[in-house]
């Protein structure tokens, strides 16, 4: 299944967010969002998986979904949005309890997403019990569980320190290389950009226009931390959203 | 690493970091329990306080032996306890459900939360007179009395409860196509369930206010009958036996409520 925004733009109130953004999500890429921070690429991801109505144009998905696929448009949160009160199984059950399964199926994907998130040992524990980066992994394994076409990462990382940050990119890579999964990963980070996007997508600063759409072609499993090509692609997004991102932030906010 | 100077006067940095960090000290309570009521004990004993002020301690013991042996403190004490089970548990599941609706819709919260402003503050007390009006000078009055005042508090810490429940759980919930009744129940509900304990422990005390009030008015039997039989008489060992009943029923109430929240809430960090 493919997505195309068409002249999605959206407004809060009197402001204006996202402006006249045409995208394609093509089947098996990864697309980053990169953007200076307030340019609305958060808002973009929540319309993308209809959290929020785009003001103007339309997001479509062309082709269906795979016939076993449970939540076609499935987040992984910043925040990782796991339930205090249930445990990691517990967590990742119930996005599969509405779903009429016999137990034996939830079972069966519940043991496969953990071990494929290197859970299996933590079924029992509870979020507090786990460190940031187990969480997202959660996270991370409850929306597999679903089966998503697309997977809509809102900067997945962000709230975890950078060495957690490197072993959970390796994993999402691994992720990836085994079984290729599409996605759009929204990051102000523009390592995280050029390790794990096929395509990366600058947005301007408010109202959020696509700059420009960078593409990088080393495979994913060959991009290692301090590629020199890497460097310069990461450069090269750093001198396009410089400007935009110290224009940003001497805006005051009116929100 | 630079030279540090050798010369200078020395000094260890002052630790200013302490307090505002509660910590168990369990037997502190006791302490003062028993030192207050040694110290009522010695002043009533030597005449330092009039036994018209307070009674001798060790007397209220006696009496409160008394009433145990004649089983006449299980002829007054359950017929209490029933009253306080059943018009709390009429107020509370009532008030925990509207909390809940108030939570959820706009229009009821538009509609309801005026009224609960409303009747919130009235002393319930004063109404018990319209409650015998309404349902008679028996036990429904007493229950209805007991819902009323325990509604009113619980509603406000439900409702407020609710809307305490972190957003990005439910948008996460949302995100996974759970259905609206799932949402409440799985992630609303016991979101929510922190707040409407603590929403529960003054309600209860408030029920257990309301018990008496209601048995003043009356009642052959019950904690508050016995009370106020014993404020006619003068008799304040009795008086004060009674209100140590009650003393007790509220820490038992709290402890239940503490066992109920271990129970419930041990996700929480």
């Amino acid at each position: 299944m493919d997505l195309r925004l068409e002249a999605v733009g959206h407004h809060y109130g009197d402001l204006e967010v996202l402006s006249e953004i045409d995208l394609a999500i093509p089947a098996g890429k990864i697309v980053c969002i990169v953007g200076p921070s307030g340019c609305g690429k958060s808002t973009l991801l929540r319309l993308i998986g209809g959290l929020e109505q785009p003001t103007t144009g339309q997001i479509v998905q062309i082709g269906t979904p795979p016939t076993d696929s449970i939540n076609p448009l499935t987040y992984v949160f910043q925040d990782f949005a796991l339930l205090p009160w249930r445990t990691v199984e517990g967590n990742i059950s119930l996005v599969l309890e509405d779903h009429r399964m016999p137990s034996a199926r939830v079972t069966e994907i519940i043991a496969n997403v953990l071990a494929r998130t290197k859970l299996t040992e933590f079924a029992k524990a509870y979020p507090k019990q786990l460190s940031g980066g187990m969480k997202q992994r959660v996270a991370i394994a409850r929306a597999l569980a679903v089966k998503p076409a697309i997977l809509l990462m809102d900067e997945p990382l962000s709230a975890l320190d950078s060495q957690t940050r490197e072993l959970l990119m390796d994993d999402l890579v691994g992720l990836w290389t085994r079984d290729p999964f599409t996605s759009v990963y929204v990051t102000h980070n523009l390592n995280e950009a050029v390790r794990l996007g096929h395509s990366i997508v600058v947005l301007s600063r408010r109202p959020g226009r696509i700059r420009e759409i960078v593409d990088v072609t080393i495979p994913l499993g060959e991009r290692e931390l301090g590629d020199p090509e890497l460097e310069r692609q990461q450069k090269h997004l750093w001198n396009l959203m410089r400007d935009e991102a110290l224009a940003a932030d001497k805006e005051l906010l009116n929100v | 690493m630079s030279e540090i100077r050798q010369d200078s006067t020395r000094k260890t940095v002052d630790f200013r970091g302490g307090g505002f960090a509660p910590q168990s000290r369990k037997w502190v309570g006791i302490v003062v329990f028993v030192v207050l009521i040694g110290f009522i004990e010695l002043g009533t004993r030597t005449g330092f306080i009039t036994n018209l002020t307070l009674p001798i301690p060790s007397d209220v013991f006696a009496t409160f032996v008394d009433l145990w042996q004649s089983g006449l403190l299980w002829k007054h004490l359950l017929p209490s306890i029933m009253r306080l089970i059943v018009g709390a548990s009429i107020g509370v599941s009532l008030g925990i459900g509207i909390g809940i609706l108030i939570g959820l819709f706009s229009l009821i919260r538009a509609g309801l939360v005026p009224l609960v402003a409303a009747i919130f503050p009235i002393p319930k007390i004063a109404l018990l007179p319209l409650f015998v009006i309404w349902f008679g000078i028996d036990e429904t009055s007493k229950y209805a009395l007991i819902a009323f005042g325990t509604f009113t508090p619980t509603v406000v810490a439900t409702y407020g409860a609710v809307d305490n429940v972190d957003r990005s759980l439910i948008r996460m919930g949302q995100s996974f196509s759970l259905s609206w009744f799932s949402i409440v129940r799985k992630i609303v509900l016991p979101g929510a369930m922190p707040g409407i304990l603590s929403g529960l422990r003054i309600s209860l005390a408030i029920a257990i206010i309301l018990l008496v009030a209601a048995e003043m008015l009356g009642a052959e039997f019950g904690i508050g009958a016995y009370i106020l039989e014993a404020g006619s008489l003068y008799d304040l060992e009795r008086l004060f036996v009674g209100v140590t009943i009650l003393s007790i029923l509220g820490v038992f109430v709290s402890l239940g409520i503490g066992v109920i929240e271990k129970r419930l809430l041990n996700w929480r960090v």
